[in-house]
């Protein structure tokens, strides 16, 4: 979920909406004449509010401006779990980023300690899409930004999204191709539900692991569409127990109602459990 | 240290509102008006003294108007005022 | 012979054993129309007259209700009026007082009000009274609590002030108007119910006097003294201000769904339920959330209850529940429907939340839905001070409601701003923990231990149930140690049980 960094009582707040991960922004939502005091704040925040097990993600401005750097000293000292890079284009962006990381890093000592996800949103990084995934191990995820994208291709997104089909899916088959997650981009029309409910079904068949939401509202719908159903789970959770049973007999071999289980048939079952977890459906202990 | 007038936060619910200026007399003036004065006006005078005196101002009349900000807030909103009333970042270029 | 000549002495004889005169003839008929006649109506007369036939005298007890809310316009009118008239040390009972009232401020300082008894205060005049510029201390009663007092004495009223939005020149008043000059609609008038039938003098002040007979009226002609016709009762539109208002905050969607879900969860969601819930963004927003379930499930309540709301009168108009009954409308809407929907009854403060009153609508609640200011980790409730000492809110149907109910549901967030709604003991007590049931928070859901099979339930349906402590000590994590107030010396206000009994007192706050 999208949070303005120069937004304290939005800040505060966006936790209690469970949200899988909070991205606090730096770059778009705040003027140039605050990206000072966004810095602080988001820093200041990162540091003292108890964000529970949320994925945290700050939105940096780019490095080519004035900002970028010391966005990265901020956030990598108040222990950012994923800084996102916006406008993407090339690997070697990544490289740079990566470099103020582990600067950073090594001047507080914790090496290794931040992620990356990148933000695609020109037809130069759709190209570029695979190159920029795999460009640092610190990469977790890549996702598009649908705004600027569009524009690039000189048209703007309809409520069908076709335009933006190709970027999608590149950005999906990349992100599996590198082993990290794929995100879609916001949609930012709050009194339109069904629209937006149409967009998640879409993304979701793609391939994406997640979507990106601007308010606390969306995020039933992410989750209800995301939530595994309820013959998915049960079918998930008998072949994980047969698995479990199987390692505990010591053998490598699994079957269930005496059928061989694959193992992509696991990997999936294992998905569909975390899913059926992050959408509330079942608990943990339940397992 | 040379300090100019300065200004950082905003009167949101949550924010609060940082005004600097040089010190009329030596030593830190804090003028606070805040919704939760009874309850928390001698913490939030506590993190601006604070902040400020680890960020080396030890001179400057501060008028801070709070909306209920936490004392995260309070320390930025402070920070940032002081970073931009002494032209001395806290991140380096 | 035995004509009534004869009969004469026997007739002298029964009416001297029986103690009576015998009958002597009738004055000559009216021989007006008796359209003409009623319109003449020898009740209907200007403010200062109904005052004088009243017999007000200093020290005497003056009502009045608070149902226009936000848009009342008779308080601030006749208090003027009294205090032109030159009355001193006059006691004001109004069902609540609320911002809009803020120029009794004037009249306390000029001795024309020294003593106030009411559910609630805001704005300057709440701040004013915190501080102190009272002598006497405000009496705080619930609505129940002061159906009660009126019926059985506690509170003696010599003259009610009750504006109407119609009335005959009998005095048949009622909350709304069919006429076409109807000017204001308020609904129910339930809080004035007790004031129109127990008060010495009634005087009703309307702003659409109609043609007798005004039926169906809320009061009856039979309690009424004096009717007096101003400008303006009230302005409708600012009866849904206040405390009232359909909610776009994310945190109050948030909150208002999970009590649905504790609702829907709690073994209480069954066919024939009965429902109220409180003012507050949250708690009105439920309602829409279990509507769903309800379709769903195919379950129909029985009536909701109180404060009745534009969601309640949807669910009513679809079938989904059945009667509702309504001591105030919360909206035009609720008001409107009040107007044309026989299934959709006023009641008085008495018969809808009356502690002695085994009859009254509460003890057959199911289901309450209130906000709160403060909730402590005993699950004691405050709903009339605010965190920093200053009265802010009113009692209202709080402690009845959920005295009553089967299960009451707190619905309030962790923090407001740096004020925390969970604390360690509430500022002031108004409803006992053993009323409450659930505490829910954007945090989690607590759950009253003397209630142990309800906790069951909701953690079986996988909701996040927390203990109460561990939200108390989550609120100060995130704000840290409030200071203790500066109270002072002097007792501001009483709080009132709905049984009688003194529950609390408030304390000045000072500088």
């Amino acid at each position: 979920m999208f949070v303005p960094g120069n937004n304290p009582g939005m800040m505060q707040d966006a936790f209690i909406y469970g949200p899988d991960s909070i991205m606090l922004d730096l770059e778009d939502s705040v003027t140039m004449a605050e990206k000072d005091t966004a810095r602080l704040l988001v820093h200041n925040a990162l540091k003292t509010i108890d964000y529970g097990n949320t994925e945290m993600v700050v939105r940096i401005n780019p490095l080519n401006t004035p900002y970028g750097k010391k966005d990265i000293e901020a956030v990598v000292k108040a222990g950012v779990h994923v800084i996102r890079m916006p406008k993407t284009e090339t690997a070697e962006e990544v490289v740079e980023v990566e470099r103020e990381i582990e600067r950073v890093e090594k001047e507080i000592g914790c090496l290794g300690r931040t992620q990356i996800m990148a933000a695609i949103e020109s037809t130069l990084g759709v190209v570029n899409a695979y190159a920029i995934a795999t460009a640092s191990k610190r990469m977790m995820g890549i996702a598009l930004g649908a705004e600027d994208y569009s524009a690039n291709l000189k048209t703007q997104r309809s409520p069908e999204g076709m335009e933006l089909l190709l970027a999608r899916q590149t950005i999906v088959v990349a992100a599996r191709a590198a082993g990290i997650d794929a995100l879609d981009t916001v949609y930012s029309n709050l009194n339109d539900m069904e629209t937006f409910r149409k967009e998640v079904e879409l993304i979701k068949q793609l391939g994406f692991d997640g979507k990106s939401i601007i308010n606390p509202r969306q995020i039933e719908v992410v989750n209800e569409v995301f939530a595994p159903k309820e013959k998915e789970i049960q079918k998930s959770l008998t072949i994980l127990a047969a698995i479990k049973e199987a390692e505990q007999r010591g053998s490598g071999v699994i079957a269930v109602n005496g059928k061989m289980v694959d193992r992509p048939v696991v990997i999936r079952a294992q998905r569909t459990i975390d899913l059926a977890i992050a959408s509330g459906i079942i608990n943990k202990e339940d397992i | 240290m040379e300090i100019k007038n300065a200004i950082a936060g905003t009167l949101e619910s949550g924010d609060i509102l940082i005004q600097i200026a040089p010190a009329s007399e030596a030593g830190l003036h804090i003028d606070l008006e805040s919704t939760v004065a009874y309850q928390f006006g001698a913490q939030i005078k506590k993190v601006i003294t604070e902040t400020l005196t680890e960020l080396g101002v030890d001179s400057a009349d501060v008028k801070a108007t709070d909306k209920g900000a936490l004392d995260c807030t309070i320390r930025a909103r402070v920070t940032a005022a002081a970073v931009r009333a002494t032209g001395k970042d806290v991140w380096a270029d | 012979m035995n004509s009534i000549k004869d009969r004469a002495a026997l007739i002298s004889e029964a009416a001297a054993r029986m103690g009576k005169d015998t009958f002597k003839g009738t004055a000559d008929k009216n021989t007006l129309s008796r359209t003409e006649l009623t319109a003449q109506g020898a009740k209907v007369t200007t403010l200062e007259d109904a005052i004088r036939k009243a017999g007000l005298k200093d020290g005497m007890t003056i009502s009045f209700h608070h149902h226009f809310r936000g848009g009342d316009k008779v308080i601030n009118l006749v208090v003027a009026k009294l205090a032109e008239m030159g009355f001193k040390n006059l006691h004001l009972a109004s069902s609540s007082l609320i911002d809009v009232h803020e120029p009794l401020i004037e009249h306390i300082k000029a001795g024309v009000i020294t003593r106030i008894s009411t559910s609630g205060l805001r704005g300057k005049l709440a701040n004013e009274i915190s501080r102190g510029i009272m002598q006497e201390p405000v009496i705080f009663r619930s609505h129940g609590g002061r159906g009660s007092a009126i019926a059985n004495g506690d509170l003696k009223i010599d003259v009610a002030f009750l504006g109407a939005s119609s009335a005959d020149p009998m005095g048949n008043a009622c909350g709304y108007s069919r006429s076409e000059n109807a000017k204001s609609i308020c609904g129910s008038l339930g809080y004035a119910l007790p004031d129109a039938q127990y008060a010495k003098h009634v005087i009703i002040l309307t702003d659409d006097l109609v043609a007798y007979p005004n039926t169906p009226y809320s009061i009856s002609e039979r309690n009424v003294e004096s009717v007096v016709v101003v400008d303006s009762v009230g302005d409708s539109s600012k009866i849904s201000s206040g405390a009232i208002r359909d909610t776009k905050n994310p945190r109050d969607i948030l909150l208002a769904k999970q009590a649905a879900k504790v609702i829907i969860n709690s073994g209480y969601f069954k066919q024939g339920f009965s429902i109220q819930t409180g003012s507050g963004g949250a708690s009105l927003a439920a309602v829409k959330y279990i509507r769903q379930s309800m379709i769903d499930q195919g379950i129909t309540a029985s009536f909701a209850l109180g404060g009745i709301t534009a969601h309640m009168v949807k669910m009513h108009e679809e079938g989904l529940i059945d009667r509702l009954i309504d001591v105030q409308s919360f909206d035009k809407v609720a008001a409107e429907s009040l107007k044309s929907d026989p299934m959709h009854q006023e009641v008085s403060a008495n018969e809808y939340a009356s502690y002695d009153e085994a009859g009254s609508a509460t003890h057959s609640l199911d289901i309450v839905i209130l906000s709160a200011l403060e909730v402590d980790v005993d699950f004691n409730v405050n709903v009339l001070v605010g965190s920093d000492g200053i009265i802010r809110g009113a009692i209202g149907g709080h402690p009845d409601t959920a005295g009553d109910s089967a299960l009451s549901i707190i619905v309030c967030p962790l923090l407001r701003g740096r004020i925390p709604c969970v604390v360690d003991e509430v500022t002031t007590h108004i409803t006992p923990g053993s009323s409450f049931v659930v505490v829910v928070t954007e945090y989690g859901i607590a759950v009253n231990p003397r209630r142990p099979e309800i906790k069951e339930r909701l953690v079986k349906a996988g909701l996040n149930v927390v203990e109460i402590n561990a939200l108390k000590d989550r609120a100060k994590s995130i704000i840290g140690e409030a200071a203790p107030l500066p109270f002072g010396d002097k007792v501001v206000g009483i709080v009132m049980n709905r049984d009688g009994s003194v529950m609390d007192v408030i304390k000045s706050i000072g500088d």
